[in-house]
């Protein structure tokens, strides 16, 4: 029996201890925002927090979540209005928003570290968050957003605010 | 408009009655496609010359679709007695924003406040709501007008209630922000309290219903609306195809044939019935070719939850009888198609004498170029959840064709089609792989197979790389007879490539009117001698549209030979580029053998070359065109007509000393005439440049044995954060009139950006890039 913390509330699970954390909040918890992409951490469209920093839930085994905190895109915060979700919907970065969940996720954890990031830093955190889409330049943009370093550089990259 | 709580039952309604839709093959785009193979096969034999041999006028744009298009209020809007205002939106969003670009259109005509817009969405039924077909750059081209149609008719509507209520003529009334308003009495009444009013009167007639002046748009082309479903994504709350939950679901993978028209000889599940949660195995019929849109067969593992499915399936022993493509090799293949380039070939366009002209050239230029197979791989691959039961079928899928879907269920469980309902989730990204259904359809098998539980049927991306309906693999080669000024005098393009029609027909070995349509015969250079060739080509893995599709090798062949072309003639690449274009001209495309024109008339949509010249000139002034580069960097440009839009890319690159390719600035130019939502046009843009580079610079598939070689994105690599220039501006050129034809947008930003790039790593290093992707081959 394993136990965990989800997005602050206690879980237990007596299944396969290799189930991916992945397939542990979707198929039993029914937290989907957290998404499949590639199942090798590959993609980052699973990250998570755990224990306070980004993981990718692909290849995260139930069991080495036991007696951790896992937050997902759903406990990110109460309302949806995290900074970087905010910076998020300003700038209109997604597309078809698939991959968004895990970039938010992964964003936020860089900016809880890094408060400031330069590009350098935000290449070297987003790198592994693949966006087939291709909103990168709108992503390096609402991440220098969230940290109150105005819209950094998207070019004539204009989101619609209404 | 409709009662809320009317449109509110149907979404949520059992089986709905729906048409299974007769063969139509007068328009060849990805549904038009479908029906019976006889017919098929007819429809799929490239028609020659002009397109004059009609005995019924041939119909173009929303008209030429399967299902055309509606504009009935009663079916689009539906207005609460709280004034909620909820647009029901039929085409499948995957990112290009038309969820929120359909429902600002309606809303602008309706006057209606945004922040009481919602949208929902439609399922497939196409004689109910038009064509959904979502593909092929069409849905604002093909739908603004009627949708600007369908919200001033509701408009209309409500002030015919108010009128009614107040007594007074209809005539005195004006509507002011989703308030109905008589200013001669002063009073005002909100869209709301007059709506259940409203859906009780009769949709007045067409013709009667009065546009708004565009002077007066709030929404429509002024890029303030944010993402309609921003609040969703970016909550987690956004349910795509691979998110749908059901009461009682299961979970299901299929192991496939590793080679495409393979088989299962034989298998053992023994191992794979003893995972804990795997609830079923059975094999799946299929594998025949052409595999069409149907699944391809193979064993199918049911369990309680997708990892036990995942574990089952990988302890499956299969035994694969590998069939005709067993011995499939692109490395072998590249040189099948370099001879079939290298003989003459099914000419489909010619003028002039080429041969003659050629032969007193003072110059001969000529070039091969090589674009190999690529795979959609959206970030969420292919997933539906179905459920049969009771002689009857609902599935939820992220999927491009609904109406394809709920016919290929219809065929492959027997059902009659009132009995068939394709629920459209949000798409995953979809690039052309879900205008496939074959995954829709696995769904349905499964659930058949489990006595009818709901079952979600997962791809990996295992799969969705080993089992693609993949963009073609292509040679293009050009040779060109230059004057004494450098100029051609005589063009020779002979394009190699398996075509798309190798999904539907058996072995088809030349592309299609569609396929030469996109930047092949339509050509639109002022070249007195021009001949150009189809040489036959097989495919032996399915071949499907990849956006922007054969536009990707002709437009990187042809822009990239141009700048050889200058460069042998001592000249400026954008002059050069610009002369061959000639002087700003309206080309009526039947007239240079394009009897396709992207399905639209040719007199609204003639090639103007004005336009053209105006978004390369564009694109390099933005880029500061002949300004001076440090040593390893290069600018390089490309224009390109597709989709009826009109692209053109200017690159900035550096070559470091390794060889290794970095891209610092794109500036791309679009006109796609009226821009009804600029904002969600400059973010097609801006992931075009994208995916345009990670096809330029990375991403390939290859085959060996007939089997992908690459299973995940450590092979298909595509671009990632670090990679993306650091700056990417968007030039909207404006042009046409909010009455006049729309152009595409979600798929003409593509096919410029991989020629622009190979154009700036030759200015950068002296080096001719031929083959994409360029990888590792500057390092030597």
């Amino acid at each position: 029996m394993i136990s965990l913390t989800v997005n602050g509330a206690r879980r237990t699970f007596d299944g396969d201890p290799d189930m991916p954390l992945l397939w542990y909040l979707r198929d039993e918890l029914g937290l989907v925002g957290t998404k499949f992409g590639c199942g090798q951490a590959l993609c980052g469209a699973c990250t998570i927090h755990l224990g306070g920093t980004a993981a990718r839930a692909c290849v995260t085994p139930v069991s080495a979540a036991a007696d951790q905190e896992v937050v997902t895109i759903e406990g990110l915060s109460p309302d949806g209005n995290h900074p970087v979700q905010v910076a998020w919907r300003d700038l209109n970065v997604a597309q078809c928003g698939y991959c968004q969940c895990g970039q938010i996720m992964q964003a936020a954890s860089l900016l809880k570290d890094t408060p400031k990031p330069d590009d350098g830093q935000i290449d070297e955190a987003m790198s592994g968050n693949i966006c087939r889409c291709g909103t990168y330049p709108r992503i390096r943009a609402a991440i220098h957003q969230a940290a109150g370093q105005g819209q950094g550089q998207a070019g004539e990259t204009k989101g619609g605010r209404l | 408009m409709i009662h809320e709580a009317k449109l509110m039952a149907e979404l949520a309604s059992a089986p709905e009655a729906s048409e299974s839709g007769a063969p139509i093959l007068s328009n060849l785009s990805r549904r038009g496609i479908l029906g019976g193979m006889g017919a098929l096969v007819l429809a799929l034999s490239v028609r020659e010359g002009r397109a004059e041999e009609k005995s019924e006028p041939k119909k173009f744009g929303a008209d030429g679709m399967p299902h055309g298009w509606q504009d009935d209020p009663t079916i689009f809007v539906a207005i609460a007695a709280d004034g909620t205002v909820t647009v029901t939106n039929h085409r499948s969003e995957m990112g290009q924003g038309v969820r929120t670009s359909i429902a600002l259109t309606v809303a602008d005509e309706l006057d209606a406040d945004w922040s009481k817009v919602k949208v929902v969405q439609a399922w497939g039924d196409e004689t109910r709501f038009g064509n959904q077909d979502t593909d092929g750059s069409r849905s604002l081209r093909h739908f603004f007008r009627h949708f600007r149609h369908t919200g001033a008719a509701a408009r209309a509507m409500l002030i015919q209630a108010a009128a009614a209520k107040w007594n007074v003529p209809a005539s005195e009334i004006t509507t002011d922000k989703h308030v109905l308003v008589h200013a001669k009495s002063g009073r005002r009444i909100g869209y709301g309290e007059v709506a259940a009013a409203a859906a009780e009167l009769p949709v007045p007639a067409r013709e009667s219903v009065r546009l708004k002046d565009p002077k007066a748009f709030r929404y429509i082309g002024k890029g303030e609306i944010g993402i309609i479903d921003n609040r969703d994504i970016t909550t987690g709350r956004a349910v795509y195809g691979l998110d749908v939950k059901r009461d009682g679901m299961l979970y299901a993978l299929v192991a496939r044939p590793p080679v495409y028209g393979g088989k299962v000889a034989s298998y053992d599940d023994a191992e794979t019935l003893k995972v804990p949660g795997v609830v079923k195995v059975f094999k799946i019929d299929g594998g025949a070719i052409p595999s069409e849109f149907m699944p391809l067969g193979g064993v199918a593992v049911v369990a309680k939850n997708t990892w036990a499915a995942m574990k089952g399936r990988e302890a499956l022993k299969i035994t694969w009888d590998d069939g005709p493509n067993a011995n499939y090799d692109t490395d072998v293949f590249r040189g099948e198609l370099e001879k079939a380039a290298r003989a003459p070939g099914k000419v489909v366009r010619t003028a002039g004498d080429v041969d003659g002209a050629m032969a007193k050239a003072k110059r001969k230029v000529e070039a091969e170029y090589f674009v190999p197979h690529l795979v959609q791989a959206p970030m969420e691959p292919p997933a539906a959840v179905a459920q049969v039961k009771d002689g009857a079928c609902e599935a939820w899928a992220c999927t491009q064709g609904p109406q394809a879907a709920h016919d290929r269920l219809m065929k492959a469980l027997g059902l009659p089609g009132d009995k068939v309902r394709v629920n459209v989730t949000l798409l995953g990204g979809g690039f052309g792989r879900k205008s496939k259904p074959d995954y829709v359809v696995e769904a349905a098998l499964c659930s058949r197979e489990v006595g009818g539980a709901p079952v979600k049927l997962v791809w990996t991306r295992e799969d969705d790389l080993h089992h693609g309906y993949y963009h073609t693999i292509s040679v293009e080669r050009l040779e060109a007879g230059l004057d004494e000024k450098g100029m051609p005098v005589a063009w020779l393009h002979r394009s190699v490539a398996p075509t798309i029609g190798s999904i539907f027909a058996p072995d088809p070995k030349h592309e299609l009117p569609f396929e030469l349509g996109m930047g092949l015969v339509n050509t639109p250079f002022a070249l007195p001698n021009i001949r150009l060739e189809n040489p036959e080509a097989a495919a032996h893995v399915r071949i499907g549209w990849f956006r922007s599709v054969s536009n990707i090798p002709h437009a990187f062949a042809i822009q990239s030979f141009v700048a050889e072309l200058a460069h042998a003639a001592g000249r400026d690449p954008k002059d050069y580029l610009l002369d061959l274009i000639g002087p700003a001209r309206r080309i009526d495309p039947t007239t240079i053998g394009d009897v396709w024109n992207h399905g639209e008339d040719p007199a609204l949509y003639p090639i103007d070359t004005g336009r053209l010249r105006r978004v390369i000139e564009t694109a390099a002034k933005g880029a500061g065109w002949g300004r001076k580069l440090a040593k390893g960097r290069g600018l390089g440009l490309a224009g390109h007509y597709s989709f009826v839009t009109y692209t053109a890319v200017a690159a900035e690159v550096e070559v470091g000393p390794k060889g290794e390719v970095k891209v610092n600035a794109v500036d791309i130019a679009v006109d796609c005439g009226p821009q009804v939502n600029p904002e969600r046009i400059r973010s097609q843009m801006e992931g075009a440049v994208v995916m345009g580079m990670g096809l330029a610079l990375t991403s390939q598939m290859t085959f060996k044995n007939g089997r992908a070689e690459q299973g995940n994105f450590d092979g298909f690599e595509v671009v990632r954060l670090d990679a993306a220039p650091k700056e990417v501006r968007v030039h909207l050129v404006p042009s046409g009139t909010w009455d006049g034809p729309l152009g595409g947008v979600g798929e003409p930003g593509v096919p410029p950006v991989a020629p622009a790039i190979a154009n700036a790593v030759f200015q950068a290093t002296g080096r001719r890039v031929r083959q994409l992707p360029i990888r590792d081959q500057l390092s030597a």
